[in-house]
Formats: C-alpha cells, structure tokens, sequence
C-alpha cells in the first residue's frame, strides 16, 4: 500500500466529502478556527492531529503524554485561542490531573478535547466509558453518530465551550471515528484572539478560589442541564410509541436499523442530561430501552430519577452493540451469530519480518527473564511463540513494577527481571519511573526498545526521535546523557539483531548489584526504505530442527523437507540465521 | 444498496480497496459507509473492512453484519474461510487465491486448513484470482488489490470509466497507469 499512498482528499470545488471521523474532526477544527492543536497518538485517535496537521492555519504538535496535551491546550484558551488536544480514552487517565481542574478554571477561549473510547478493545487495554470521567470532573461531553457530526458537534462543543466557559469533551467511539461518511465542508472562521487578563481568582487553584469556582461549576452545569432540554443536538424522532428508546453514538446508528419502528431519543449531548426531555419521552411511550455501548450511563441516571427502562440486564456491558443484538435483545428477532469459527486457525497480530523486537524477546525468553512489559507493538512479544512478557498494564507501568517486585521481593528477584518500553513510551511516562529507581537506589535493569518511531499507531515521530509533527527536524531526547544527568551509572547501547552481543550486554547487567539502562536500538522495520536483500534456506542442509522457528517470523515456514522463507515477507534481517546451527538460511546474492 | 466486505491480512492493501470503492460511490451519487481497522490487528492479524453503498434507502450502521454481505472480497484464502458467514444467501465472493500463514500454523499449534477453497465454492458463488501474479505482470504485486477491484466491478452498477476517474482520485499520479492496467485486467478475467 505505501507504493501507492493514499492521496488526501482534493480541495477542488468538492463540498462534499467521504471522511473518517477523525479526519471529520480535524476538518471541524479547522472551520472552528482552533489555533493551536497537542495530542499523543493513540488509538483510535491517532488520525485527527495527523490531519490537523495538515492545516498550515493551526499550530499542531505531538506532545509527549496526554497531561502534557491538556496543558498546552488550557495554556493556549486561557491566552485566548481556541485549542483543541486529542487522545485515546485511557489518555484521559493521565490528562486527568489537569483537567479535573480545568474545568474549575474555566477558559477564555473555546477548548474541546477529543476522546476516543474503544468499545470492544479492537486495540485497548480497557473499555472504559469516557462519559463517566466527563461526568465527574463536570464537563459536558457530546457524543457523535457520524462523520458529518463529528465535524458539527465539535463546532457546538467550541460554543458551548466560550459560552459555559467550561473545557467541553467530544467523545467518538471506535466505530465512529474509524468509519468513513458523507462530510459537507465548510470555510474556516477565523477567531481574533480573546484578550488576555490577569485574573488570579479564577485561573490560580489554591483553595480559597477554587471553593468560589466550585460553585460557578455546580451552577454552570445546572444552566446547561437546562438548555439541553431544548439543544436540537437533542432530538426525538417519534413513531410507533409502543417502544421508546434513548439512545447515543453509535448505538444510535444500529438502533435506526434494528428498530424501525420504535421512537427513538439521540442524546448529542451525552452530559448534562436533559432531565425534562428525557421525562417527557418516557411518558409517552409504553417501554422504554435504553441502548448505550459501554457503561449504563444513561439507564443508572433515569432509573434514579424513578423512571422505569432497561437495557445493560439485558445486554451486559461487555463488547460492543451491534445491529443483530439490539434486533436480538430488544426487538424479539432471532439471535444471530457469534460466526462460527471453528477448524479455522485464528489470526493474531504479530511482530512484523524484520522487527527489532523480535531479537530481544528472543534473548530475554532464552535467559528465562520475568519481562515487566509496556504499551507498543512490543507487547506483541507476549504471543505464541516467544510468549516472552509476564506484565503489561498502561505506558510505563514497566519501570515502576520492576521496581515494585525489587522491592518486594529482594535483589535476586532484581537480577531475573526486567522492564521493557519502547522509546515514545518512555518519553510519555517512562522518565519518572526511571527517577525513582535512581533515587530509591534501585537495583534493575530497565531496557529501552528504542526503534526510533511511535510504531503501533502507524509511525508518528515522538520527541526522541529528532523530528515534529511534520517531519522537520528538531531535538532528539539524549537518553544517555539523560541517564547519566539521573546518576545512572551503567548505560549501554545494543542492536538487537546482534544476538550474541545483546545476550552478552543483558547478562552483565541484570547481574549487577545496580540499576542499569540497556538501550536496545534499531529503527522500526517500516520505516526503513531499503530493504535487505530475502534469505533462502538450503534444502540440503536444513535438517528441519526448528530451531529458526522460534522467533515467531511470519515469513519462515515448516514444510515436510525443510523450512521454506516467503520472499515477499523476508526483509533479510539475518535474525534466523543467527539462530541455524547448520548454515542452512543464506542470502541468494 | 450493496453491502461489501473486505478481509485480508495487515498490509495488504484493504483500505486503498475500501477507499476507491467509497470514493465511486459518493462521485455516484450514493451515500457511503466505510468502517476501516486501524491499531494493533494492522500488525499481520485479520483486517475487515465494510463498506455500505445505497441510493434507494437510508443508511445509519457503518458496519455489515452476519448474513448482510452482497460481495465478500477476500485477499486471502482462509480469510475467505473466515469471513464466509458474513455472505447473504445468494452473494458473491471474490478470493485472491494466496496463502499467508497465521502464526499459529507457523509455530505447529494448528494446521492450515487444506480444503479451505473447497468448504467455501460448497457453499457460495466463488470467484478465484491470482491477483498478486497478475498485478506483478502489470509491474508491482502491490496492485493486486486494484486488479480485484476490476473483478468486483463487474458485479456493480458503475461503468469502467467511472471506476477508472475513482482510482485516478485515489491514488497517487505516479502509480496511476500501472493501477488502471491492473484494474482492466481485473475487470476482463474470465470467471
């Protein structure tokens, strides 16, 4: 595919266009005359800076973690432009510090953050349901169907934004923001910028003015709890009244296909909730459902307000709702599915031909290490056949639980374990752990992955990579020199597809009575332009041991005489010939 | 209204395929729905596009379900296999005959099913193609997915030259003329 790219979309007199979600979002942002934009990339949010990127108008950047993201976001509405920062649901957790507090201070110009939950886990670690966070640090949170609202919404979420003077959260879905539908462009409106003042009060959290603040905050959100009963992103489509369903998202979507008949309540404002709108609807019909992905937000709110609905007793909260469930579970139609799998191997992701993850886990399963991993591609090294990871929790969960048993459990226990994150990761949370190893005199090997890249969510640069958002250069983070300023002593740079030496270097230094630093560097397999030359295994010398196997590279196969290599996978990295004692795999040149 | 689904393997080139066939659509006049995959599953693991075109009744899901597809276009023989529930009763599925072995195959956990062509021409319209092969003679193997293009296109109702101004919209100008070799040789296979 990256012969051909993906042309962007042409500008040319075409006022309507087939649109991501994300990329809908950042088109909003455009129009919404955002200035400045931060994010860390993470799925399935990645796509919307990459796009804002894309407009010389606003101001874009990757900034190192979602905290970071946040800030800049608040710093640049406050001085009175309006931003916007985007991140992937459990982004949120760690941007949850100063946005709790954000909405306290308030804005001076419009600020949306983007967050993107991942019902389902397609490629997350939790399903956890953004609107509960919104609800309590008391932000507003609008919830889009489509494209097209992806784009409106978010231009709402920027007015609702100034004239609340609250942070407001757009939150799309996986569903959502991977889908691609039907986007009508408009011009951008420019935003002169707001004017600034000194107002200690309001933008200074100590105590005695956030207790002023924290009651701007409950009546601002009593006002706008009121104005959503008659905010038209709030709407009720009325039919047969035998059925009433309240619904949001994109359970909407398979609720309009599922339930033909049934009237049905599309919350665009998913918080606040429109306390009288939500009354009257449930009067005036027989049943009502209420149909949400995720956590019974809605349900638990209207059951507590006495109205009686159902929906999560009947479809649990795991997984995402689709068309045939909600036809299943509420319409009375035939279940139907799950498909039927069986005799049919499954396909999981692995590490790519090539990868540079793939030599390390190989050494760190040879050496029988407990492996306190993190969130990357790397943590695909905990499949079949390296089944080489024991722990993997959030970004940079790696340091501080290999410090954590340490501590636990004693220095023998140190110099069989070790953490391993890869180089965007240890920017984003990786530097503060490592801190507290050095100052906790720590004894622990901590490994860096460094492949150059932010891999997993399609190759964006991170800030020890030496190049922005757009591929200009800038600083690269010296982890060296960065260690050494922490008071590391043993830092030792290796490349991974150098098997005897990585094996060498990880030896002494889990056997040292301190902490030490392995970076673990070579650059991402997808990036590299030129790749090597596909190796051959010589059917006369194979004796179909298996020993190259090992390493779990999709392009070597077993076959009844020997292993084969697919030359349209192999990209020559020379790993499996490291591992044939026989000199079997070769090149052909 | 046509409901379509692509399945492959990271990397072969699914979303170019979702996005010439969203883009012939909307240039027709109809609305679109496109669900892509991005993240993790990209990595080598089963990738699954929908893609739901109409212009006679209103669309709201992005995504085809169990027993809605019109067309599978599957990149891979026993993601063919896999994705076979998703065929109406009297759809269609184009297969690039090719094998990819899942790790679980490679490592010796399972095996790769020997008859999986077989369990699917016995129980849907199957159309088979070696698209790599002829996209490799139009000048690069990564055009296989424009040749199935040419394939599914004949089981559309949009003519050859709206499909050749599609592709010229999406990809990049320097690959235009192999794309559009590959798509006619897609679209004049004999099935």
């Amino acid at each position: 595919m990256s012969l051909h790219g993906l042309a962007t979309p042409k500008e040319d007199n075409q006022l309507k266009q087939l649109l991501l979600g994300n990329e809908a979002i950042a088109r909003g942002a455009y129009e919404a005359g955002v200035r400045v934009s931060s994010a860390y990339p993470g799925t399935p949010s990645t796509e919307i800076n990459e796009n804002v990127a894309n407009y010389p108008e606003i101001y874009s950047e990757w900034a190192p973690n979602e905290k970071v993201a946040v800030e800049v976001a608040l710093g640049a509405a406050v001085s009175g432009a309006r931003s916007l920062a985007c991140m992937k649901h459990v982004g949120l957790n760690v941007a949850a510090d100063p946005f709790f507090t954000a909405t306290y201070t308030g804005v001076n110009a419009g600020m949306v953050v983007v967050v993107a939950d991942d019902p389902g886990m397609h490629s997350s670690q939790n399903e956890q349901d953004t609107r509960m966070l919104a609800r309590a640090s008391h932000a507003p949170v609008l919830d889009p169907s489509s494209s097209q609202e992806c784009k409106d919404f978010l231009k709402m979420a920027y007015d609702i934004s100034e004239e609340y003077d609250t942070p407001v959260i757009l939150r799309v879905t996986t569903r959502i923001a991977h889908a691609r539908t039907l986007v009508e462009l408009e011009d951008r409106v420019e935003r002169p910028l707001r004017e600034y003042k000194r107002d200690i009060k309001k933008y200074v959290s100590m105590p005695a003015n956030m207790i002023g603040r924290h009651l701007y905050v409950e009546e601002r959100e009593k006002k706008l709890a009121e104005a959503a009963n008659t905010l038209p992103i709030n709407k009720i489509e009325w039919a047969d009244t035998k059925v009433g369903v309240v619904t949001t998202g994109a359970a909407y979507n398979y609720v309009k296909e599922a339930m033909p008949t049934a009237s049905v309540l599309k919350l665009g404002l998913a918080y606040p909730m429109p306390r009288k709108l939500i009354e009257e609807f449930a009067s005036k019909v027989e049943t009502l459902y209420v149909i949400e992905d995720m956590e019974p937000f809605y349900e638990d709110t209207i059951k507590a307000w006495g109205i009686k609905c159902s929906g999560k007793d009947l479809t649990g909260v795991q997984g995402e709702l689709f068309m045939h469930k909600i036809a299943n579970k509420f319409n009375g139609e035939e279940p139907v599915g799950p498909m039927n799998t069986q005799g049919i191997p499954a396909r999981p992701p692995v590490l790519c031909p090539g990868c540079p993850h793939r030599g390390l886990y190989h050494v760190l399963g040879k050496l029988k290490l407990t492996v306190c991993s993190d969130i990357g591609c790397y943590t695909l090294g905990a499949l079949p056949p390296l089944s080489g990871v024991d722990t993997c929790v959030c970004m940079g969960a790696s340091i501080g639980m290999a410090h954590g048993m340490e501590k636990a459990r004693g220095h023998e226990q140190a110099k069989k374990t070790v953490a391993v994150l890869g180089d965007s990761t240890f920017c984003h949370s990786g530097l503060t752990g490592l801190l507290n190893m050095a100052y906790n005199r720590a004894v622990g090997t901590v490994i860096v992955a460094d492949n150059s890249i932010t891999g997993m969510t399609g190759h964006q640069n991170n800030p020890a990579n030496g190049k922005d958002i757009h591929g200009d250069p800038t600083v690269a983070l010296d982890i060296v020199k960065l260690c050494d300023a922490m008071g590391i002593k043993h830092v030792r740079i290796v490349d991974p597809f150098d098997l005897k030496e990585l094996e060498k270097v990880v030896r002494e230094e889990t056997e040292r009575d301190e902490l030490s630093v392995i970076i673990s560097r070579r650059p991402c397999a997808l990036i590299v332009k030129q790749p090597g030359i596909p190796y051959v295994s010589d059917p006369d010398k194979c004796r179909n041991c298996g020993m190259c196997l090992k390493i779990g590279c999709p392009a070597i196969r077993k076959t009844e005489t020997g292993v084969a290599i697919d030359p349209t996978q192999c990209v020559g990295c020379g790993l499996c010939q490291q591992l044939c004692h026989f000199g079997a795999l070769h090149t052909e040149a | 209204m046509y409901n379509i689904v692509i399945v492959g393997v990271g990397g072969q080139g699914t979303l170019l395929a979702s996005k010439i066939l969203g883009q012939l659509a909307m240039n027709n006049g109809y609305d679109v729905r496109v669900s892509e995959v991005h993240g993790m599953s990209q990595r080598g693991g089963s990738v699954v596009t929908y893609v739901r075109i109409s212009n006679d009744q209103p669309l709201y899901s992005s995504i085809v379900e169990q027993g809605q597809a019109d067309i599978v276009l599957a990149f891979e023989n026993l993601e063919a296999l896999r994705a076979l529930p998703y065929l109406k009763k009297d759809g269609t599925i184009v297969i690039n005959t090719q094998e990819i072995l899942p790790m679980p195959v490679i490592t010796g956990a399972t095996a790769y099913p020997a008859d999986c062509l077989a369990r699917v021409e016995a129980e849907a319209k199957t159309v088979e193609i070696n698209a790599v092969e002829i996209a490799h003679e139009c000048g690069t193997y990564r055009a296989a997915n424009v040749v199935l293009m040419g394939v599914v296109a004949k089981k559309l109702p949009f003519s050859v030259e709206e499909w050749h101004k599609a592709i010229e919209q999406c990809v990049k100008p320097k690959f235009l003329e192999i794309n559009l070799n590959a798509f006619d040789r897609g679209y004049s296979y004999n099935d």
